[in-house]
C-alpha cells in the first residue's frame, strides 16, 4: 500500500479489521474491501438490521453518524444506502452498504438508533428508497407537496417546477420551469482522449474520392478574366496604381 | 374524610381541556433561521415537537455533482455560514484523502490557525445568540465586537469576510502577510480574553441565566451516543470525544489543548463547554503562531494546485497547467471516502464518491445539526414552552448546513 501523504483525520489502524468483521458477519456479508483507508462492508439487504446490531453490540460501533444514498442507474439494483458507523471506544470508522431498487424496501434501523429516523427519511426523500419498519417515512428536505426524488441521476438539475410571488394573486404560485437559456453541461473530455461524440467536420474524413476532382485552374472556373486584370493595372484617375513609382523612390 | 370534597373551579366545570398545537416559526427570532416546529402543548408543557426542516434546502449536493471539484468548493462556505472554513476543511481533506496529496506544513498550520479562529467566530455568534434567546442583551453586543474582529482577520486572509474559499485541495489559496499573524497574536493575547471575559462574567453566574439553563434538557451519556450527538453536545454529556484529539488531522497532533467536558449534560453545560472551547482555541492559535514555519502554502504537484502568476509569465508549461486546472479541473481517482472533522458545531462529514472524472459522482454532506435537531422532541418533552428556545440555542443550529 502506498504511503499515506494526506493529512485527513487519522483514526485507529485498519489492520485486520476487514478480516475480523468479515468473519463475524459470516454469510450476511456479500463483499468487503479496504480502499483509500476506508473499510467498506457490503451486506445482504434483508440482514442489514442484524448486521448493524452485531457491529453495534459486539464490535462496539456505537454511533450511526450518517446514512447516504447513492444512485447508480446502470445497475440492476440502482440504489446504494451507505451507513457510516463510528466506534467511540475503538476510535474507528467503517462503512456498511446495502443495495436496493425503487420497489424493494430496506429494513429500517430505527430499532437500533433513534436518529436513523431522519436519516432514512432523507434517503427516502432524495432517492425514493423505501424503509420497511420506519413508521414516519415522510419527506423531510423538499417542499410540502413535492413530487419526485430530486437526487436521482435522471432528475434534472433545474427541476420541473419553480415558484414565485405573484403580485396579481397575492400569493406564491408554482409554475413549470422556464429557462431563459438552455442548461449547459460542459464536457471537458479531450477529443484526443477517446471522446465518444463526433466533432463538427469529422463526418467528412471518410467521404470517398470523387471521379473528377474540383480544380480552379482555368479562368472560367475561377471567374476572373484577363480583362479585369488589365483594368486594375490602369487604375482610376483618383487612385492611379503607384506600386512601381514607390519601388523607385524606395531604391 | 369521605365527606371532604375538592372544590372545583367555577370556570372549568364541564369543560374539557385538550392539548393544543402551535407553530413555532418558520419566522421566529429564536428559531435561528428557518425552522418550523409543530408543538403539541399541554398548557405550557411541551408534549411533542415535530421539527420541520428543509425550508432552506437548496440541493447543494446535487449542484456539486454538476461542478468540478474546485468549483464545488465555495458551496461549502454557504452551508454553515457561521463557520465557513470548517466546512471547507472536511471537503478538501476528503479530496486529498482520495488523491493522497501531501499538504505543505505551512499550509497545514494556516489551516489549523484559521479553523480555530473560525471556531471562536462561530462560538461568539452562538454564545451571543443563546444568551439573547434567554433574555440578556448586552453580552451579545459585546461578543459581536469580537466576531467583527474575526471577520476583519478573515477579510485580510482571503479578501472575503464570510465566504472565503480559502482552503484548496493541496493547500490554501494564498499566503498571509506577517502583519496579519502578529495582529492575530495581539488580539488573542489582549482584546479577546479581556472582552470575552467581561461578557461572560455577566452571564456565567447570572441567576436568571442559570434558572433558564441549568437542568434543562438533560441527556444521559447513553442517549447522547445513541442519538448520534457530536461536538459540544456530546462533550457536555461528559464524553471526552473530540475528533481533533482522537483522530488528529493536519497538525492537531502537535497542539497542546484540553477538551472541556460537562458534568450535568444540560443546556448550561453545553454553553460552558463552548465558553471553555474559546479559550482552548486561543491556546491553539498561539501555538500555531509560535510554530508556523516558512515555506510553500500549496502542493507543488501541478496536477492539483495551480502555479503562481509570476511563473505563468515565464513558463509555457505553467500556463498549460493553469488553463487545464481552471477549465477541466483535476481528475480524482475512483473510490469513496468519508472524512469527518471537528467543526465548531460537531462532526461535519463529507462522503465523497468519485468515478475517476473531474466531477464528484456523489457528495453527501453530514450536517451536525441533523442529529441534534432530531433529538429536540425527546429533549423538550416535559419542559415548558420558553425552554424550547434555550434548548435550541444550546444546540447551535444553522440552517444553511442543516438543510443544505
Amino acid at each position: 500500500m502506498a504511503a499515506v501523504l494526506h493529512s485527513a483525520p487519522r483514526f485507529a489502524s485498519n489492520a485486520g479489521v476487514k478480516d475480523a468483521l468479515s468473519a463475524a458477519l459470516g454469510d450476511m456479508l456479500l463483499s468487503a474491501k479496504e480502499a483509500h483507508g476506508e473499510v467498506v462492508l457490503t451486506v445482504k439487504r434483508e440482514s442489514i438490521e442484524d448486521a448493524l446490531r452485531l457491529l453495534r453490540d459486539e464490535h462496539s460501533y456505537q454511533q450511526l453518524l450518517e446514512m447516504a444514498g447513492v444512485d447508480y442507474p446502470q445497475r440492476a439494483e440502482r440504489f446504494e444506502v451507505v451507513y457510516m458507523l463510528l466506534s467511540l471506544t475503538k476510535n474507528h470508522r467503517v462503512m456498511v452498504k446495502v443495495s436496493t431498487d425503487e420497489a424493494t424496501p430496506v429494513p429500517s434501523v430505527t430499532t437500533l438508533w433513534p436518529n436513523a429516523g431522519w436519516l432514512e427519511r432523507e434517503v427516502f426523500d432524495m432517492y425514493g428508497v423505501l424503509f420497511d419498519g420506519n413508521t414516519d417515512l415522510r419527506r423531510i428536505l423538499t417542499d410540502y407537496g413535492f413530487e419526485g426524488h430530486p437526487f436521482r441521476k435522471d432528475f434534472p438539475l433545474t427541476g420541473y417546477h419553480e415558484l414565485r410571488y405573484s403580485e396579481e394573486e397575492k400569493r406564491v404560485v408554482y409554475e413549470p420551469v422556464e429557462l431563459a437559456q438552455d442548461f449547459r453541461s460542459f464536457d471537458f473530455m479531450s477529443p484526443w482522449e477517446g471522446a465518444e461524440y463526433i466533432l463538427p467536420g469529422d463526418e467528412k474524413a471518410d467521404t470517398p474520392p470523387v471521379d473528377e476532382p474540383k480544380t480552379t485552374e482555368s479562368t472560367k472556373q475561377i471567374g476572373a478574366g484577363d480583362k479585369a486584370d488589365d483594368k486594375a493595372a490602369k487604375g482610376t484617375e483618383a487612385d492611379p496604381p503607384k506600386m512601381d513609382d514607390k519601388k523607385e523612390e524606395g531604391e | 374524610m369521605s365527606d371532604m370534597q375538592i372544590e372545583t373551579s367555577p370556570t372549568t366545570t364541564g369543560e374539557e381541556i385538550t392539548n393544543y398545537t402551535i407553530n413555532f416559526g418558520p419566522q421566529h427570532p429564536a428559531a435561528h433561521g428557518v425552522l418550523r416546529m409543530v408543538m403539541e402543548l399541554d398548557g405550557e408543557i411541551i408534549e411533542r415537537i415535530d421539527p420541520h426542516v428543509g425550508l432552506l434546502h437548496r440541493g447543494t449536493e446535487k449542484l456539486i455533482e454538476h461542478k468540478t471539484y474546485l468549483q464545488a468548493l465555495p458551496y461549502f462556505d454557504r452551508l454553515d455560514y457561521c463557520s465557513p472554513l470548517a466546512m471547507e476543511h472536511s471537503y478538501v481533506l476528503a479530496i486529498e484523502k482520495l488523491m493522497n496529496v501531501e499538504v505543505p506544513i505551512r499550509a497545514q498550520y494556516l489551516r489549523v490557525l484559521f479553523a480555530e479562529l473560525t471556531r471562536i467566530c462561530n462560538h461568539m455568534l452562538n454564545i451571543g445568540a443563546h444568551v439573547m434567546d434567554v433574555g440578556a442583551m448586552t453580552p451579545n453586543l459585546w461578543v459581536f465586537e469580537l466576531r467583527e474582529d474575526c471577520m476583519n482577520f478573515f477579510e485580510r486572509m482571503s479578501g472575503a469576510r464570510m465566504h472565503h474559499a480559502y482552503l484548496r485541495p493541496g493547500g490554501v489559496h494564498q499566503d498571509v502577510p506577517l502583519k496579519l499573524l502578529t495582529d492575530i497574536g495581539d488580539w488573542v493575547d489582549g482584546r479577546l480574553p479581556e472582552l470575552f471575559g467581561d461578557a461572560m462574567s455577566l452571564v456565567m453566574d447570572n441567576r436568571i441565566f442559570k434558572q433558564r439553563n441549568v437542568d434543562i434538557a438533560v441527556v444521559s451519556k447513553e442517549d447522547a451516543v445513541k442519538w448520534g450527538f457530536s461536538g459540544p453536545m456530546i462533550r457536555a454529556a461528559g464524553i471526552p470525544w473530540d475528533i481533533r484529539k482522537s483522530q488528529p488531522y493536519e497538525v492537531y497532533d502537535r497542539m497542546e489543548f484540553d477538551i472541556p467536558v460537562g458534568t450535568n449534560s444540560d443546556c448550561y453545560d453545553r454553553f460552558m463547554v463552548r465558553v471553555k472551547e474559546v479559550y482552548e482555541s486561543a491556546k491553539i492559535i498561539k501555538q500555531c503562531l509560535a510554530e508556523i514555519p516558512e515555506g510553500p502554502i500549496a502542493s507543488s504537484d501541478r496536477k492539483v494546485s495551480p502555479p503562481k502568476r509570476g511563473e505563468m509569465k515565464q513558463s509555457m508549461e505553467a500556463l498549460i497547467h493553469h488553463f487545464k486546472l481552471y477549465t477541466e479541473g483535476f481528475h480524482v481517482p475512483a473510490g469513496e471516502v468519508y472524512v469527518a472533522t471537528e467543526s465548531p458545531k460537531g462532526e461535519f462529514g463529507v462522503y465523497l464518491v468519485s468515478d475517476g472524472s473531474n466531477k464528484p459522482y456523489r457528495c453527501k454532506i453530514r450536517p451536525t445539526a441533523f442529529s441534534h435537531l432530531q433529538a429536540m422532541d425527546f429533549m423538550c418533552k416535559g419542559h415548558m414552552l420558553p425552554d424550547a428556545t434555550a434548548i435550541l440555542g444550546a444546540i447551535d443550529v444553522v440552517f444553511g448546513e442543516c438543510d443544505r
